[in-house]
């Protein structure tokens, strides 16, 4: 038995090379189970995790367990914030492996990290929600677990029926041979786990075969939700946990002036009464947390009663003198003067040069306002501390930046601290940021005991990492032949990465694209970013940078085709030019053909052709991002002051399509969390304190204002690998929705809210 | 155990046993299940569902129960379970999301459209979309769009047209029958 993988001090393999760093291994696993998962090259020394071997299912990675009686487990790598991948991506698996798919339970995994020379391993690689990215990801790696899988169960079944494995065929969870017998899965798991791994990696399935993928399918935690079973975080509980709730100090940067804990002591359940003092650069590199005085009790309930009692007086810091409308005012004067932009961010031809040959000229300016991210689920996390254990619940989109937080507050080496990450109440980039994390390890420490920490509703409003808002100016330049010749693009906004150890000249990247439209369309092209300085709090927002900008460029776009008195479409059409692969500055193409197909698609739909003559508005917008490309049509009609949402329509195109179902749910998702934002929603600051508490400030479109129904176009595009999805829809929600309210009301607006501005103007 | 002394008088023994004596309490039914809640009586339902009976499905909204994360039917009517303290409940009948399939697993029709329809984001304010569309059933058995419109759940995963449909769709078989 040379064959055996016992003996692979003969030549055998006990995994494959996928690429320079990642590999393909099997383990054989307990009771006949056959276990794949992929290894990153600098965990070769350690040995995965025993617990994928028995029966803690849930730190399995991103393998397949195949147990003796058929059923399959499949790892979901990446945080579910709402976005699906914890169907999606163990669906790329399943297909790959031909599972039955009423056959797997998905189980959501843990942080994957072991112990490298005290640096950490990270098991499963990339691990990080809600991006964008993890579906791209996974289609370049998790295929692989399936196919190494199957291949081996083939080679187990061909060696049982004494047929070649060329001449066996898999169908849902069974092997099938050319006379008709048939071994299933769960069969053959132990004998496939004893099989040598081949030296390359098993051919992956040609896209005729796929079962699984492009299929339907509903979210595999669905049962559990509508149940009230599913446990997100802010759910768990260790029986020996304190409730911690917080008081916050109104300033990121200002002190405790006084404190008067008596009356909170006193209440029944109040265990103690903690003050942090954050120091700048610790614990989240750069970016201050605020001081804060937290309220420890033995539930919930007296938490926030001893919370009420607390007497406190905040000394301001330095943002103590910040307004928002100070800092547009003066965004406004650096776009008005001469001054030179922090990051001229592309330059093709000759813009000023152009501008002397122009046939006409347009200018016009946008706002965008601040915004928060008000998650559904809020800031909390669960810790327990031991001396050389960390056990944590968190409600994460990067648990590998939530580790990071953890081992520096106490010092643990890197497998000693345990991250579960359950399904997440919404992100939305809030959950980059391990502020609460800190927090809740802080305070555990502090006590000596396990932490149970929760945020109010009015914490998470006030004490965000927010979205900056924007002016962003923008001039067109335009030939005879009513060819765009020239664009000129300012704006001036506070970087998202200010503050956080990036180097200047690439503070840019977090609020504009080099590649972005109308780039590579016009022959003189300028785009010059002007840093503003804060001191409130910011961090990475969904869809940034692309929903600011598409909002100014596609706006604009339709004021130029109303200057030159056409139809918008028809000059989206002209700009766009003939279908042709533009290269882009940040690697990638910009196809035209497909941009024009979804723009063609939305069209058709809406009954554009009548666009002129409705009495109602039609307005349209087209974006493309890291490969997807999308466009919105939507049809509004005003009674009086009322703004009537009638139509929405979005057609994507993301390449291939994992799962239509969950696509055309986040395309409808993010088309109404974008109309939400644009008809109504802004942050605001006086004196430096968010002025914003709760949804009554803050508020998100309830049912009757947003759309009864939004009309999505999947574009099947088999020829190009998955892109991200997740917040694809959003950019051109906004702009087709103003483009729209300009039809209907001769009303441009050109500032965020739309509704506020709307009614202003009206 | 303290062995219990024979009395001098036989016929009538006296215990020294002295039974507890009935303590002040809210009596509460949730989920048909009975509990005796002896702590503070203001504490809010949301904290004794959640802290005490550890029934987590109904979520924390806000302060207020701004965003419908916290609703739960009280005698049939949702409110927001932060809004009602342990003290108004007694005699009255609590029902969460936990309670709204039956106890073989059949969901509630609702439950149901709403896994059909996939209406759900993140699923954090789905137990409230749930019990809030139960309740619009309650008062209007053929929901039509402007009564729909009428929930005031908050959700920013966007999971309101997929929601309307689910509601729909169980208004729908509802007037076939």
């Amino acid at each position: 038995m040379s064959n055996d993988r016992n003996t692979s001090d003969t030549g055998c393999h006990d995994h494959i090379r996928l690429s320079r760093r990642r590999f393909l291994q099997v383990l054989a696993g307990t009771a006949g189970a056959l276990v794949v998962g992929i290894r990153m090259a600098d965990a070769t020394d350690v040995p995965l995790p025993l617990a994928l071997l028995g029966d803690h299912f849930y730190n399995l990675g991103a393998y397949v367990r195949i147990d003796a009686d058929g059923s399959v487990l499949i790892g979901a790598r990446d945080p579910d914030t709402g976005t699906g991948v914890a169907t999606s991506l163990p669906r790329i698996i399943a297909d790959e492996l031909d599972a039955d798919w009423k056959r797997v339970s998905v189980v959501p995994l843990g942080l994957g990290v072991t112990d490298n020379n005290g640096q950490p391993s990270w098991t499963y690689g990339r691990q990080v929600g809600g991006s964008g990215g993890s579906t791209p990801a996974a289609w370049n790696d998790l295929r692989q677990v399936g196919a190494l899988a199957r291949w081996l169960l083939l080679q187990a079944a061909a060696r049982r029926l004494g047929v070649p494995a060329s001449k066996l065929r898999c169908n849902a969870g069974t092997v099938i041979a050319p006379d008709g017998r048939r071994l299933t899965y769960g069969n053959l798991a132990e004998d496939a786990s004893k099989i040598a791994l081949p030296t390359n990696a098993p051919p992956l399935k040609t896209a005729a075969d796929y079962r699984l993928i492009g299929q339907p399918v509903g979210d595999v935690d669905a049962r559990a939700i509508v149940t009230g079973l599913t446990r997100y975080a802010i759910d768990e509980h260790y029986g020996d946990a304190l409730v911690a709730v917080l008081a916050h100090c109104p300033w990121p940067d200002g002190t405790l002036a006084h404190i008067d804990a008596t009356d909170t002591l006193a209440v029944k359940g109040v265990v103690k009464v903690v003050r942090l003092r954050p120091e700048p650069g610790q614990p989240l590199g750069s970016t201050a947390i605020a001081p804060v005085v937290a309220v420890l009790a033995e539930d919930t309930w007296s938490a926030l009663q001893g919370r009420q009692k607390l007497k406190l007086e905040w000394k301001p810091g330095a943002s103590g003198s910040e307004n928002s409308n100070a800092l547009e005012q003066h965004a406004g004067d650096l776009l008005a003067g001469k001054t030179d932009p922090t990051t001229r961010v592309r330059n093709d031809g000759d813009v000023d040069a152009a501008r002397k040959k122009a046939a006409r000229r347009l200018d016009a300016t946008y706002f965008q306002p601040w915004l928060a991210h008000a998650t559904a689920e809020p800031m909390n996390c669960l810790v327990r501390l031991e001396k050389d254990h960390a056990s944590l619940v968190v409600p994460t989109q990067a648990p590998q930046k939530a580790w990071a937080v953890v081992q520096r507050l106490t010092g643990l080496s890197p497998a000693q601290i345990d991250i579960r990450v359950p399904r997440v109440g919404g992100g939305y980039g809030r959950r980059l940021d391990h502020d609460y994390v800190a927090e809740a390890v802080m305070l555990a420490k502090a006590v000596d005991k396990p932490v149970r920490l929760l945020w109010t509703r009015a914490q998470d409003f006030g004490h965000d990492y927010y979205r900056a808002g924007s002016v962003h100016q923008l001039s067109a330049i335009i030939d005879r032949k009513r060819q765009l010749l020239g664009w000129n693009q300012r704006m001036a906004s506070a970087s998202a990465l200010a503050h956080r150890n990036v180097p200047d000249n690439r503070l840019w990247t977090s609020e504009l694209e080099a590649d972005q439209l109308p780039a590579t369309l016009v022959p003189n092209y300028r785009s010059d970013w002007y840093a503003l300085d804060s001191a409130i709090p910011r961090g990475p927002m969904r869809g940034m940078p692309h929903i600011s900008n598409a909002f100014a460029v596609e706006s604009f776009i339709d004021e130029i085709a109303h200057s030159m008195k056409e139809d918008p479409l028809f000059t989206h059409l002209r700009m766009l030019g003939e279908p042709r692969e533009l290269p882009l500055s940040a690697g990638g193409t910009l196809d035209t053909g497909r941009l024009i197909n979804v723009l063609k698609l939305v069209a058709d739909r809406i009954d554009w052709k009548n666009w002129l003559h409705t009495v109602n508005g039609l307005g349209i917008a087209c974006w493309h991002v890291d490969g997807a490309y999308v466009a919105h049509a939507i049809e509004v009609a005003m009674q009086g002051q009322k703004l009537i949402i009638q139509r929405v329509v979005c057609a994507v195109d993301v390449g291939r399509v994992i799962n239509p179902l969950g696509l055309q749910g986040q395309v409808a998702g993010a088309t109404l969390d974008a109309l939400s934002t644009a008809l109504n929603l802004a942050i605001t600051f006086k004196d430096g304190q968010i002025q914003q508490h709760n949804y009554k400030d803050y508020p998100l479109a309830s049912m009757a204002q947003l759309p009864n129904d939004v009309e999505v176009i999947t574009v099947s595009n088999d020829a190009h690998p998955p892109a991200g999805a997740s917040f694809l829809a959003m950019p051109t929600a906004a702009p087709a929705l103003a483009n729209a309210v300009f039809r209907a009301s001769a009303v441009r607006v050109r500032r965020l809210p739309l509704m506020k501005e709307l009614l202003r103007l009206l | 155990m303290v062995p219990v002394q024979a009395q001098a008088v036989p016929t009538s023994p006296e215990s020294s046993i002295v039974p507890e004596k009935v303590r002040d309490g809210i009596a509460l039914e949730i989920n048909g299940e009975h509990y005796q809640h002896t702590g503070d009586p203001q504490m809010p339902l949301l904290w004794y569902l959640r802290d005490v009976l550890r029934l987590t499905g109904t979520k924390y909204g806000g302060e207020h129960g701004e965003n419908g994360a916290d609703l739960i039917l009280l005698d049939g009517i949702a409110v927001s379970a932060i809004t009602q303290p342990l003290a108004k409940l007694a005699g009255k009948q609590v029902v969460t999301v936990e309670g709204l399939a039956g106890n073989d697993g059949s969901l509630h029709p609702l439950q149901q459209a709403f896994i059909d329809e996939d209406a759900i984001g993140c699923g954090y304010c789905t137990p409230g979309w749930l019990i809030a569309a139960i309740d619009l059933f309650r008062r209007k058995p053929h929901p039509g769009d402007d009564d729909i419109d009428q929930l005031s759940n908050l959700c920013r995963c966007g999971c309101q047209t997929r929601v309307r449909r689910a509601i729909k769709r169980v208004a729908g078989k509802a007037t076939q029958s």
